[in-house]
């Protein structure tokens, strides 16, 4: 989607923008209830990520260089290293390039973090916030779905996502993409078919999909499933279809962060992209302990997307990058 | 010609895919949570007008196409080609039977056609919106039927055959749009 707008009025309709602050409301009250304390952490830093597929736009301040934040993520942990306790983050998140249907390159995020516990406990704090943010007074609550990753691809595609070999990944992208996609990784491969075949076909309502493909760990941790392969205890949200969470049993152990950070650097440098130090502060951070926890970040423009039933990212903003 | 990378993907922008010219419908982002971003693409074979969708790697860019539209008008034929001429600059160029395509039916002389040149050479041939022809063949006229009172088919004096109040009879001038091949009205 490459149109530009010349109009100066909001995208928003007055609906949307009274339902967005309705939202903020209800969210503000859930984790007021439930003593989870805000936190407003920089938007502005020194460091970025080095994840290969999610880009920050680098400022200038004064003759330094700076980042403008793709999450919340690393100053949150670096503040439960220092024994805050349970937290949540309101506020922007910026990523690079990221303009569609479904995505502004500035966007509304929701982050937080449950100390002891695992992700099947936030799953279920996930869903109890998304329907109350959702759910219109006396309706009845959106249906929730579990199901792992492997699940998904058993029943829609027939095959094992984490048994299978790349070549048979490969021929399965390749029919749904285009030829392009014969010699790509494994992870990009499953998310072409994920994208492609299973997210169309998801249930209505609440989904949520755990156990992701040891390859698309990010910042989870590994564990067995029942089969004794190895996954990432990562999760995400769907709302009739549509991708609006992603949360993860965290991962603690420093030695696995550093070298998945450095595997970052060295798939940044084969994919010519612009290179992108580890936050050392964040490494510091875990030296010193990071607890055991839970943490998901939610993408609150498309929930309110899925609230007014709307398909257009612009029409829940006031104003999109395209009206600014 | 020119590459275009998947961000510069617009509607109407003419691109090579897999050696044939292609014009781009629709170009969608999509990027899952971790994951690399891809775009999926819906493209118009411009040889065979099939509709086609790939899904390419965000950043990756295909070749342009030297695609050009040009206003050009229908001169004759001569059976095995059809001849259209560019107006200013009195330029002629001989189209193919299947680069003609569905627009044969609603083809007279002289009529000004949107003229589709791949490498230079006609490779499809788009009629004026309105053309105005006269019915060589329909069931008689029936007196004191009026406008809506239903309709019969006709057949154009180029040949195409399209639905025409029971009224009108041979001789009959039509306008007909050619994009429904819909009757428009009557040409006194």
């Amino acid at each position: 989607m490459a149109y530009e707008m010349n109009t100066w009025q909001p995208g928003a309709s007055r609906q949307a923008l009274l339902r967005r602050a309705c939202l903020l409301n209800r969210l503000r009250g859930f984790f007021a209830e439930r003593s989870v304390l805000e936190v407003d952490v920089p938007l502005l830093g020194k460091s970025s990520i080095t994840d290969v597929n999610i880009d920050s736009i680098a400022v200038t301040i004064d003759t330094a260089k700076g980042y403008l934040q793709t999450s919340p993520e690393y100053f949150m942990k670096r503040l439960l290293a220092d024994g805050s306790g349970d937290i949540y983050y309101l506020g922007k998140a910026f990523r690079d390039g990221e303009i569609g249907t479904r995505h502004n390159p500035e966007f509304t995020m929701l982050e937080w973090y449950r100390c002891n516990w695992d992700d099947h406990q936030l799953m279920t704090e996930v869903a109890d916030l998304l329907n109350i943010l959702i759910t219109e007074e006396h309706c009845s609550p959106m249906a929730v779905t579990k199901m792992s990753y492997g699940q998904c691809f058993m029943d829609q595609m027939g095959f094992d996502p984490h048994g299978a070999d790349i070549d048979q990944l490969r021929s399965a992208a390749v029919e749904l993409g285009s030829s392009s996609w014969s010699d790509e990784s494994r992870t990009n491969c499953l998310d072409l078919i994920f994208s492609l075949q299973i997210e169309p076909k998801l249930p209505s309502g609440i989904v949520i999909i755990h156990d992701y493909p040891e390859c698309q760990c990010a910042l989870s941790k590994i564990s067995k499933n029942h089969k004794g392969q190895p996954i990432s205890r990562r999760f995400e949200v769907f709302i009739d279809g549509l991708e609006v969470a992603n949360g993860y049993l965290e991962l603690t152990n420093i030695d696995e962060q550093v070298k998945r950070f450095e595997d970052d650097i060295q798939h940044r440098i084969q994919s010519g992209k612009s290179l992108r130090a580890i936050d050392q502060k964040f490494i510091d951070a875990l030296h010193s302990g990071l607890p055991s926890c839970a943490g998901v970040a939610v993408g609150l423009d498309r929930v309110l997307m899925r609230a007014l039933d709307i398909t257009e990212i612009d029409q829940v903003l006031a104003f999109s990058w395209h009206r600014t | 010609m020119a590459n275009y990378s998947t961000s510069e993907f617009r509607s109407g922008l003419k691109v090579m895919l897999d050696g044939d010219p292609c014009s781009i419908l629709d170009n969608e982002f999509v990027k899952p949570g971790k994951g690399q971003a891809f775009n999926r693409v819906k493209l118009r074979n411009l040889k065979t007008a099939r509709v086609l969708e790939k899904t390419f790697k965000s950043g990756e860019s295909l070749e342009g196409a030297d695609v050009m539209d040009k206003d050009m008008q229908y001169l004759y034929t001569d059976g095995d080609f059809w001849c259209f001429m560019e107006p200013d600059t009195y330029e002629q160029h001989q189209a193919t039977e299947a680069a003609v395509g569905d627009a044969l039916q609603w083809l007279s002389e002289q009529d000004i056609c949107i003229v589709t040149l791949y490498n230079g050479s006609p490779l499809s041939v788009t009629p004026p919106n309105h053309v105005e022809l006269e019915i060589v063949e329909t069931d008689p006229g029936l007196r004191g039927d009026t406008a809506q009172g239903g309709s019969k088919p006709a057949k154009l004096v180029t040949g195409a055959v399209v639905k025409v109040p029971l009224f009108l009879d041979h001789g009959d001038v039509v306008k007909v749009d050619t994009r429904t091949g819909e009757y428009q009205g009557r040409v006194k």
